[in-house]
């Protein structure tokens, strides 16, 4: 088999890896449009944020695709799907035949149309964020347009290098997709106390030389800016092959196109009417359709994913899954906000399930959560211990002098408080005596203290009642 | 103490069970193998020996009552029947022959286990290999340390359980514990980590329940089962994203960071927390624990190994360590807490399928050809690598497999994963042949059951957790009619032709297996039993220096990589290992995740320590520990009777019921019969070690119905 992928970017390179996983011999061409080896997208804004150093977002080494039989054309788009000929036509004049063809051409920033905005960046690509970082070193004011989870972690690593930032958000709350009011209200408050500016509700009109124009005429001074404004699937390719097309290329649960020979995984793949913009399901499709292609799991099938998003962002700790929206109609709602210290809690209940949750704030319940959301896992009849973890945990390191006498003071050698009152009342008055008698404190040691303070406790009651 | 050079041990009683003298000797149980004198069945614990400084729990303490146990075997049983020990071993060699004979050597096969000594382990390999010429021989040790060992023999070279002396712990300044409950399992191990954070050293520990050792921990990573090894890459994630990569030792003691590097970026933390449900925070405050420490050690215990991955969980967490620049300082490092009393030397001296003594590779020619040489036999005659463990258990009985099994020091009816399938294959050979003191719930199904000495009874050397190789000196006469096994397997060589070969002394034992030993990577033939015993232990590799008289002995080598890893170019390898899902995840009619281990009052399988009157009366029962939320959803109450099921069988428990443990997840102890009906015998492909720690398992109350088909 003949294995053609265009896209070299999260979703292609990780089909290309499973695959080869899972089969030494299929033969494997992958395009890349950019020059770069494959890099973890995902860790972007860490280097925005001088976190990461660009080297350290590869997502494979170097050698990895000669060293694993695979031919990579990179820095190679490819222009053209003829599809009665099976092959692939770069820009370079690469004809490459195919069996198999799986798109995975992910997406493109959305770009406003708003005069000069050519003068700012996008925030998509380690070119992208080289010069975000260049400009930074010089830059005494930068903008971000755009208040999601990109342009909240652009801007948010701007302002951790020292430069002061304003954020730019034309709906009335930050991250609107995934919080509701509350919590993007004390995102908000949250971004400002670490130095980001926030302007919600308004409209950028153009891009000028050192600012940004807001309706109204209001200007933000700017020597940089970022735009931050979604994403859009990259699906020319596949209309001009003829391809269904809708918002993204319309793929079947085997992530097949309407052409049984082409397949569609990751941001421009439109599955069950829904276009994913993380990477957790751009790999899920990878692995389901790496299973189907070579024959690992035939029964594979891709049947959509569930969504948690993750805040990366020094200090700010944010986590969103689910249908965060619904109302106390709709579902039951158990929230616990304290905007003072900068926390959120919400969870959103139906039939006993979670299926939404925002944690902001503090996060220490996230991976119980994600895991009930994910899994679908009933959930306890008390809500408490899942938005406050250790709640209700039964209290350690009890006071020696409140202990029932049953209670085991020494885990190693079984010794009760009683026995040590006991032991205390035929003559032992310290530690090595209770030690000797009882073999309490001779394992882990552990329990030294809490027999030094029992028999203290009985000395001291012996002198009150003397 | 004046030791006795001639004899084995000062020796005592003229009377059975009047011992006169005390013997400097070591407990029977764990691999830290704690320091005890014994004097008449009086137990006081040794203060000159590292391990326990003085310390023991309470098997230790109560170790001696199984020497006087009325459940004690004496006598040799022939299908249930006493019998003498000559009609007994003549019957066995007589079958064995005949098995031999119609169906070629390897249907004979041999199961060791990692409680026997040094002395044993290795006669018994030999055994195997010259008197039976089977290569059908593993033993439990397979059950317990193999994953750990497949990974740092392809990390360093060279497998010692803690590559540096146990006194180094509470020097460190932060510890990381990966799946070990040292607090139960061998609680004077906590003296070391007390020390430590007396001195402000920090304890991470990474398991799915709040264990009494997680109790004592700065910092509880409670993971999902299943996950340590996408833990383990997203802590080494951060380690590289937070400039704690400490890149000079890199590039000179290590090869293959690049490409670790690369396949750790796929592990970035938040899709870690998702996998593991360990919040992004606490990872980060792991790595910084680790990160600014100024010596750190990264140990791992059964819970991250007794998976189908476990050679690459234990490989994740090495590179963790050798990114941080740990392995071969002094005062850090990686070291994998070894389980069973001689885990380590049991492992050393050819009781393991592929391997010969001095931890030599049997398909390898020049050990063959040294190992031949020792033995006095054609290297050609020895055998090839045999099955492992599992391996060998399921195919016992069948066509293909062993029609005749000696079994010694191991209770695989109780210990082995899927044990129900395991007892039907047992029960399908033609012989079973069990060597032990008490009629474990495997020796009550043997054809042949030999009465042996135990522990205090005998001498010999073990091997502990720090590679430290110690004398058991005989502390106690052996009742009347117990052989050691030692002595068994002579009188068995003896009627198969070649008694000679197999002499019953310990000492005669062990100074053959120093030769055998000589040049290979745990080398023991520079240590001898006067050294042992004036210097509380020798560390392994410790050569014979024959040369330059002046120079000195070897003086053993207690901290092996300080200058070179044991790899042929002196680097630790470095590895890229990616994580996968449990071999059996979790579903709508197995819900939640079993994980299993064990309760302080109990060692492996119980057959000793469950003949112990106060430690039974601590740990009666088997148990299941059920957290509350899961607890009200099933209408379990504490001290209900559960039945707990997975695909291979279900087993009954009481329901204890607490928040340490995860809502997904129930746990029950191994020291019974049970929950290894339910576990998964699905084997690491490297390693060969069963997943024990996790399956996916259904729980519910029992109802009145059950309880009188019970009763």
């Amino acid at each position: 088999m003949r294995l053609v992928v265009v896209g070299n970017g999260m979703a292609g390179a990780r089909l290309v890896s499973e695959v080869r996983a899972r089969d030494r011999d299929v033969k494997i061409t992958v395009f890349g449009a950019e020059a770069w080896q494959p890099y973890n997208r995902v860790l972007l804004s860490n280097v925005v944020a001088g976190t990461s150093r660009p080297d350290q977002v590869r997502l494979l080494g170097p050698r990895w695709h000669a060293e694993h039989n695979v031919t990579a054309h990179l820095g190679v788009e490819v222009t053209a799907i003829d599809r009665d000929a099976r092959t692939v036509v770069a820009a370079d004049g690469t004809r490459e035949p195919y069996d198999v063809l799986v798109l995975a051409t992910g997406s493109e920033p959305v770009i406003p149309a708003i005069p000069g905005v050519e003068r700012a960046t996008a925030f998509r690509t380690l070119d992208d964020c080289d010069r975000i970082r260049e400009a930074a070193t010089s830059a005494r004011s930068a903008v971000v347009i755009g208040g999601g989870l990109l342009g909240i972690e652009a801007a948010r690593g701007l302002a951790g290098r020292g430069v002061p930032v304003t954020l730019l958000h034309v709906r009335d709350h930050l991250m609107e997709r995934q919080l509701d009011a509350e919590a993007g209200l004390i995102l908000r408050e949250t971004l400002g106390s670490l130095g980001v500016a926030i302007r919600t509700g308004v409209t950028v009109t153009a891009v000028r030389e050192r600012h940004v124009e807001l309706a109204g005429e209001e200007l933000v001074d700017a020597d940089l800016v970022v735009v931050a404004c979604g994403v859009r699937p990259v699906v020319g390719l596949a209309r001009d092959a003829g391809l269904e097309v809708e918002r993204g290329v319309v793929v079947d649960d085997e992530l097949r196109t309407d052409d049984p020979s082409i397949f569609a995984i990751g941001e421009c793949a439109q599955h069950a009417g829904r276009v994913y913009g993380l990477v957790a399901p751009a790999w899920e499709q990878a692995s389901v359709l790496a299973d189907l292609l070579t024959g690992a799991d035939k029964g594979a099938r891709y049947r959509g994913s569930r969504l948690v998003t993750r805040l990366k962002a020094k200090s700010v700790e944010l986590a969103a899954m689910g249908e965060t929206h619904l109302t106390d109609e709709e579902a039951e709602i158990v929230r616990f906000s304290h905007r003072h210290k900068g926390t959120y809690r919400k969870l959103v209940i139906r039939d006993g399930r979670l299926v939404g949750a925002i944690l902001l704030g503090e996060t220490s319940a996230v991976g119980t959560l994600t895991q009930l959301f994910d899994r679908g896992g009933p959930l306890p009849g008390d809500r408490t211990g899942l938005l406050f973890p250790g709640v209700g945990a039964a209290a350690t390191a009890d006071n020696p002098t409140r202990m029932p006498d049953s209670a085991r003071v020494c885990q190693c050698n079984n010794v009760t408080k009683g026995q040590i009152r006991a032991c205390w009342e035929s003559g032992a008055r310290d530690v090595e005596a209770v030690a000797a008698a009882t073999r309490a404190t001779t394992g882990c040691g552990g329990c030294r203290d809490a027999v030094e303070g029992i028999v203290g406790w009985l000395c001291e009651q012996e002198g009150v009642s003397a | 103490m004046p030791i006795s050079l001639h004899a084995p041990g000062p020796v005592m009683s003229q009377v059975h069970g009047d011992t006169t003298v005390g013997s400097a000797t070591h407990c029977p149980y764990c691999a830290l193998q704690c320091g005890m004198y014994v004097a008449n069945g009086e137990i006081t614990p040794r203060e000159d020996i590292p391990a326990n400084a003085g310390g023991l729990c309470q098997k230790g303490w109560t170790a001696a009552e199984l020497l006087t146990s009325p459940e004690r075997i004496t006598t040799p049983l022939l299908h249930g029947k006493p019998v003498t020990w000559e009609e007994a071993l003549d019957y066995t060699a007589g079958r064995l022959r005949a098995i031999r004979a119609e169906h070629g050597p390897d249907a004979v096969a041999v199961f060791g286990g990692g409680g026997l000594t040094n002395e044993k382990a290795y006669q018994l390999g030999k055994f195997a290999r010259v008197a039976l010429r089977t290569s059908q021989i593993d033993y439990n040790g397979r059950f317990c340390m193999s994953s750990a060992a497949a990974a740092v023999n392809r990390a360093f070279g060279m497998d010692r359980g803690l590559p540096f002396p146990i006194t180094d712990i509470g020097r460190a300044d932060a510890v990381l514990l990966a799946g070990g409950n040292v607090a139960e399992t061998m609680p004077p191990f906590v003296r070391h980590l007390t020390a430590m954070r007396s001195r402000g050293g920090r304890l991470v520990v990474i398991d799915p329940r709040l264990t009494q050792t997680a109790r004592l921990a700065d910092l509880h990573l409670q993971a999902t089962p299943g996950t340590d090894l996408a833990l383990a890459l997203g802590l080494l994630h951060i380690a590289v994203a937070e400039g704690h990569a400490d890149l000079g030792y890199l590039a000179a003691r290590t090869t293959g960071f690049e490409a670790v590097r690369a396949s750790v970026s796929a592990w970035w933390p938040e899709r870690v927390e998702r996998v593991t449900g360990v919040p992004v925070a606490q990872m980060r405050e792991a790595v910084r624990i680790l990160g600014e420490a100024g010596r750190a050690m990264i140990l791992t215990g059964r819970g991250a190994e007794q998976h189908a991955k476990g050679t690459d969980t234990v490989t994740a967490f090495v590179n963790l360590a050798l990114t941080l620049g740990l392995p071969g300082r002094e005062g850090s490092g990686y070291g994998c807490v070894t389980g069973q009393g001689n885990g380590q030397g049991g492992r050393e001296h050819g009781q393991k399928a592929d391997q010969l003594p001095g931890y030599r590779k049997i398909d390898d020619p020049a050990a063959r050809a040294h190992v031949a040489a020792v033995w006095g036999v054609d290297p050609a005659d020895l055998p090839g690598p045999g099955r492992s463990a599992y391996e060998l258990l399921d195919a016992l009985g069948t066509p293909e497999g062993p029609r005749a099994l000696l079994l010694f020091g191991s209770n695989p009816v109780v210990s082995a994963p899927r044990a129900g399938h395991v007892t039907e294959r047992l029960a399908a050979l033609d012989l079973l042949v069990v060597a032990d003191f008490v009629l474990s719930e495997t020796a009550a199904m043997a054809d042949v059951v030999l009465p042996t000495t135990q522990w205090a009874e005998e001498s010999g050397t073990m091997t502990n957790l720090e590679g430290r190789v110690l004398l058991r000196r005989q502390a106690a006469a052996p009742p009347p009619g117990a052989r050691s096994d030692l002595r068994i397997l002579g009188g068995l060589a003896e009627r198969l032709g070649c008694g000679e070969k197999f002499p019953a002394d310990p000492r005669t034992v062990f100074d053959e297996l120093r030769r055998a030993s000589a040049g290979g990577i745990a080398d023991y033939s520079g240590i001898t039993y006067e050294r042992i015993a004036a210097e509380t232990g020798v560390f392994w590799p410790c050569p014979a220096t024959e040369t330059a008289p002046e120079a000195g002995p070897h003086p053993g080598t207690p901290r092996p990589f300080l200058d070179r890893f044991a790899t042929p170019d002196g680097r630790a390898r470095m590895v890229p290992v990616d994580h996968r899902p449990p071999a059996e995840d979790v579903d709508e009619e197995f819900p939640l995740y079993l994980t299993s281990g064990r309760v302080l009052a109990h060692y492996q399988s119980g057959a000793q320590t469950r003949r112990i009157r106060s430690l039974n009366q601590v740990a009666p029962e088997v148990f299941v520990e059920v957290h509350p939320d899961l607890a009200e959803r099933l209408n379990v109450a504490p001290g209900d009777r559960v039945r707990v099921r997975s695909r291979r069988g279900a087993a009954e428990a009481v329901a204890r019921v607490n928040a340490s443990i995860r809502p997904d997840t129930v746990f029950m102890p191994f020291h019974w019969e049970g929950v290894n009906l339910l576990t998964n015998p699905a084997l690491d492909p490297m390693s060969r070690m069963p997943e024990f720690k996790v399956c996916a398992a259904a729980l519910e109350r029992c109802t009145g119905e059950d309880m009188e088909r019970d009763a």
